[in-house]
């Protein structure tokens, strides 16, 4: 596997606050990596070292090969960046401002330009002050999109943009996987990270908490079981990796149902509570397997214990 | 609900983000004119050299369109003359600012809107620059009265003095707020303000060096030539006193009104679409930077022009403003003659414009630092673009502009005086390479001010807009205030603008200039340096 992005034990602090932590994060080369993580905990202030525009406080940073403060310039060219937060000079049109941007990359493809002015629907000839904030970050998308690139890095690109304008946004970025692009997507909206990228990488206080692919994640997550017994399971309290146990006996309601059992289980530990449920005769059983949301949650829960609740 | 509903809140908040640069506003104000009056009791202790320093003032008409009429030689009197009309210019400057921060500034930037969305008024954001910009004037004009009063001049004269420049910095915090419902952003809205201070002033400098005969009406016709008109120290005329507050009231309804008839964010002039695709030119950060410049420096240029060709029109009055008497002569052999009292006053003109030159570079490179610190230049530094190429280009157009309006003031100046017949006894042509030699001349001083804001730029780049603005604060005081104030003269080396050669008739050094320019490229490139250094945003 050949990386795109190789990043680790990487630092930065300004003052006393300590922004990155030894942060690891490693992104292979035509793949769609998901950059998770509360607010504040260091997504922006990586991609700003990726591009060269902070210098790393300590650490090792690879970006295309090379190392970004050193080279830049030239690296600037090999990729395109959209901020999280796009300001534009209020008195350029849209339109200047995708073929500025993509010029200074190296070049817009006008065909491929005018293509996504339509997909995205948006008017090229107004002023950027009159501009909304989905539409802003409309300009910068499009100049992205339409400049021929090895590396997209995108911070949270869609927070401004309505539903139908981010399903385009993840067809665009679909059509981008298969065209063997490398897309680093940080991003809140996890439905979006769930659908695009094949792995993620959460951070939170400035260090990598969790990364891999999404199936491995959830492998090493807990797994929501509800089951209806034909008679009461014995000892369930006792397995490892069991959480939140809810037995309840409904047995004077008459019928064959005995007990409902509602728990949360360590997905590695799945099998041995399968077989007791199964020893208790199941009417009916359903497991959920956790989503990005409920990864996710529990990562930001942890930082907010962590912080908010030092005692 | 009431328009002005939420004032008390919003002026509290108003004040406290603003504590720091109202104090030394107020501070700056206050000391320019008590230090003045201050210094001037030490240096001018007996009548005798009162009487010198007033004939020289006098008979000089460079000198009166600098800074106003002088009406007798009190200590009193002439400190008003001397720093009346600067300060008031400054008092101006300050409530601009002020006004258009919390208006234009706060719309522009969508801060308006979250706090329109409370129980807030629709006039309150006016009203509360309007209020803080009156305040911050009042206090001047009050610490004015009471600093000059314990330095010990005439307590009537310190108060009508104070008043004369409160009230003068009121009218302009009026123009202010009339600009930001003209102008969609806040630097236009400022660029506007801006360019009616300095009208106004220059209006009162064709009306102080016109004759006793000429246009001396136009002191009158100028809210700079009213803080004159108010004769502090001399006779200390109060009614006068009445004309800003009225046009301050006036100008101010105004601004209500146009404020009440436009949508949040709207502007006088709606806007119009552009081009859907960049001009293919549009390929390179110098082509950027020539872009978004482009429309403010032709203002800049085209208003250099125009008041060159004023100053210069006023030129031949020099000569007829003198009298007779042996001091006059001597102070007119002094200056080599007839012609070279034009030229000393020419000369005293183009420093102007070398301060004005200073001022645009320097807005041009903090303009870097605010397409920093909002964001814009990310995208810019995240394409194949270094950090020295995209500065450089900004110091391109700073430099080029700054010289294009120094040419335009030259030309200005040498076409009108030439025509006038004040050319020293050149032709039209002569007259203006002369002068257009002598306004490009304060190129590399104006440079180095401007340096100084680039140098900070790249290696302390949270003070740049403060150290820049402070160099060429510092150069004007100087310039304006050095030879009078007899500053140590260490202290007038320190001011770029020391070292040029008085240009037209004076003794050109080329050496001086090409030491300036060396400074300034050094300091450029001490900015280029650290910008590559440092971490972006």
């Amino acid at each position: 596997m050949t990386e795109a992005i190789a990043v680790s034990g990487l630092r930065k602090s300004y003052g006393k606050t300590v922004a990155l932590d030894g942060l690891d994060l490693s992104v292979a080369e035509g793949e769609v990596h998901g950059f998770l993580g509360p607010n504040g905990s260091g997504k922006t202030t990586t991609i700003r070292i990726l591009l060269g525009l902070l210098r790393a406080g300590g650490g090792t940073v690879r970006l295309l090969g090379e190392e970004p403060w050193q080279a830049a310039t030239a690296l600037h060219r090999r990729l395109a960046y959209v901020p999280g937060d796009v300001t534009l000079w209020p008195n350029l049109t849209g339109g200047e401002v995708i073929d500025l941007l993509g010029r200074l990359r190296g070049g817009v493809d006008a065909k491929r330009k005018a293509g996504l002015l339509e997909r995205f629907e948006l008017d090229p000839a107004k002023k950027a002050r009159t501009y909304s904030k989905g539409n802003r970050q409309k300009v910068a998308l499009i100049s992205a999109l339409a400049s021929d690139v090895e590396l997209l890095i995108l911070d949270e690109p869609t927070s401004g943009l309505d539903p139908l304008m981010e399903a385009t946004f993840r067809d665009c970025i679909e059509a981008e996987r298969r065209g063997g692009r490398t897309v680093l997507l940080s991003s809140h909206i996890l439905s979006e990270v769930e659908s695009l990228c094949e792995r993620v990488t959460i951070i939170r206080a400035g260090r990598a908490v969790e990364s891999g692919s999404l199936a491995d994640m959830r492998h090493l997550t807990r797994t929501s079981i509800s089951a209806d017994l034909a008679r009461q399971p014995a000892g369930l309290d006792r397995l490892p990796g069991v959480h939140d146990l809810d037995v309840q006996d409904v047995s004077g309601h008459g019928g064959r149902l005995a007990a409902r059992v509602r728990c949360e289980v360590d997905t590695d530990k799945l099998g041995g509570l399968l077989r007791e449920l199964t020893d208790a005769g199941v009417l009916s059983l359903v497991s959920q397997p956790p989503t990005l949301e409920e990864l996710f949650l529990r990562h930001y829960a942890g930082a907010r214990d962590h912080q908010e609740i030092p005692a | 609900m009431s328009s002005l509903a939420g004032l008390r809140d919003l002026i509290k908040l108003a004040a406290r983000r603003d504590r720091v640069m109202l104090v030394a506003w107020i501070y700056v104000l206050t000391i320019l004119v008590v230090s003045t009056g201050y210094s001037f009791k030490g240096l001018y202790k007996t009548a005798a050299s009162r009487e010198a320093l007033a004939s020289g003032i006098t008979h000089n008409a460079a000198t009166l369109a600098l800074a106003g009429p002088l009406y007798n030689d009190s200590l009193g009197a002439l400190a008003a003359y001397k720093v009346g009309s600067a300060t008031a210019v400054a008092a101006g400057l300050m409530s601009i600012f002020i006004v258009i921060r919390h208006t234009r500034a706060d719309e522009e930037a969508g801060r308006l809107e979250l706090v329109g969305s409370t129980a807030v008024g629709r006039h309150t954001a006016l009203a509360v620059g309007l209020l803080l910009a009156a305040a911050a004037n009042a206090a001047a004009a009050l610490l004015i009265f009471a600093g000059c009063s314990l330095v010990g001049l005439p307590a009537g004269g310190s108060a009508a003095l104070g008043l004369a420049i409160g009230t003068c910095g009121l009218f302009f915090a009026a123009v202010a707020a009339v600009a930001a419902q003209v102008s969609a952003s806040a630097r236009g809205a400022r660029g506007i303000a801006i360019c009616v201070l300095v009208a106004t002033y220059l209006i009162m400098s064709a009306g102080a060096a016109a004759g006793s005969g000429g246009a001396r009406w136009l002191l009158w016709a100028s809210p700079i030539g009213w803080v004159t008109q108010v004769r502090a120290y001399a006779g200390d005329s109060w009614p006068v006193l009445a004309l800003p507050v009225a046009a301050a009231a006036a100008v101010a309804t105004g601004a209500a009104l146009l404020a009440s008839r436009r949508d949040l964010g709207a502007s006088l002039v709606p806007p119009r679409p552009g081009p859907a695709d960049a001009a293919g030119s549009l390929r390179s950060p110098l082509a950027l930077a020539w872009r978004l410049h482009r429309v403010a420096l032709a203002g800049w240029a085209a208003g250099a022009l125009v008041y060159g060709a004023a100053l210069g029109s006023i030129a031949h009055n020099v000569g007829s403003l003198l009298g007779s008497g042996g001091g006059v002569r001597n102070a007119i052999a002094r200056l080599g003659g007839q012609s070279g009292l034009t030229d000393a006053y020419l000369a005293a003109m183009m420093s102007i414009f070398g301060l004005v030159a200073a001022g645009y570079a320097i807005s041009v490179v903090l303009a870097m630092w605010s397409d920093e610190s909002s964001e814009r230049a990310e995208p810019v530094l995240a394409t194949a673009v270094s950090r020295v190429s995209w500065a450089a280009s900004q110091l391109f157009i700073a430099v080029a502009g700054s010289a294009l309006v120094l040419a335009a003031a030259g030309l200005g100046a040498g076409l009108s005086s030439g025509l006038r017949g004040s050319g020293a006894g050149v032709g039209v042509g002569a007259q203006v390479a002369r002068l257009l030699g002598a306004a490009l001349a304060q190129l590399p001083a104006a440079l180095v001010v401007a340096g100084v804001a680039a140098a900070l730029f790249g290696l302390l780049p949270r003070s740049c807009v403060a150290g820049g603005w402070t160099a060429l604060a510092l150069a004007t005081v100087i310039l304006l205030l050095g030879p009078t104030l007899r500053l140590a003269q260490w202290v007038q080396d320190v001011s770029p603008f020391t070292h040029v050669p008085k240009l037209p008739g004076g003794p050109g050094s080329p050496v001086a200039l090409a030491w300036l320019a060396l400074i300034a490229v050094a300091l450029a490139a001490a900015g280029l340096a650290g910008l590559r250094r440092r971490d972006i945003g």
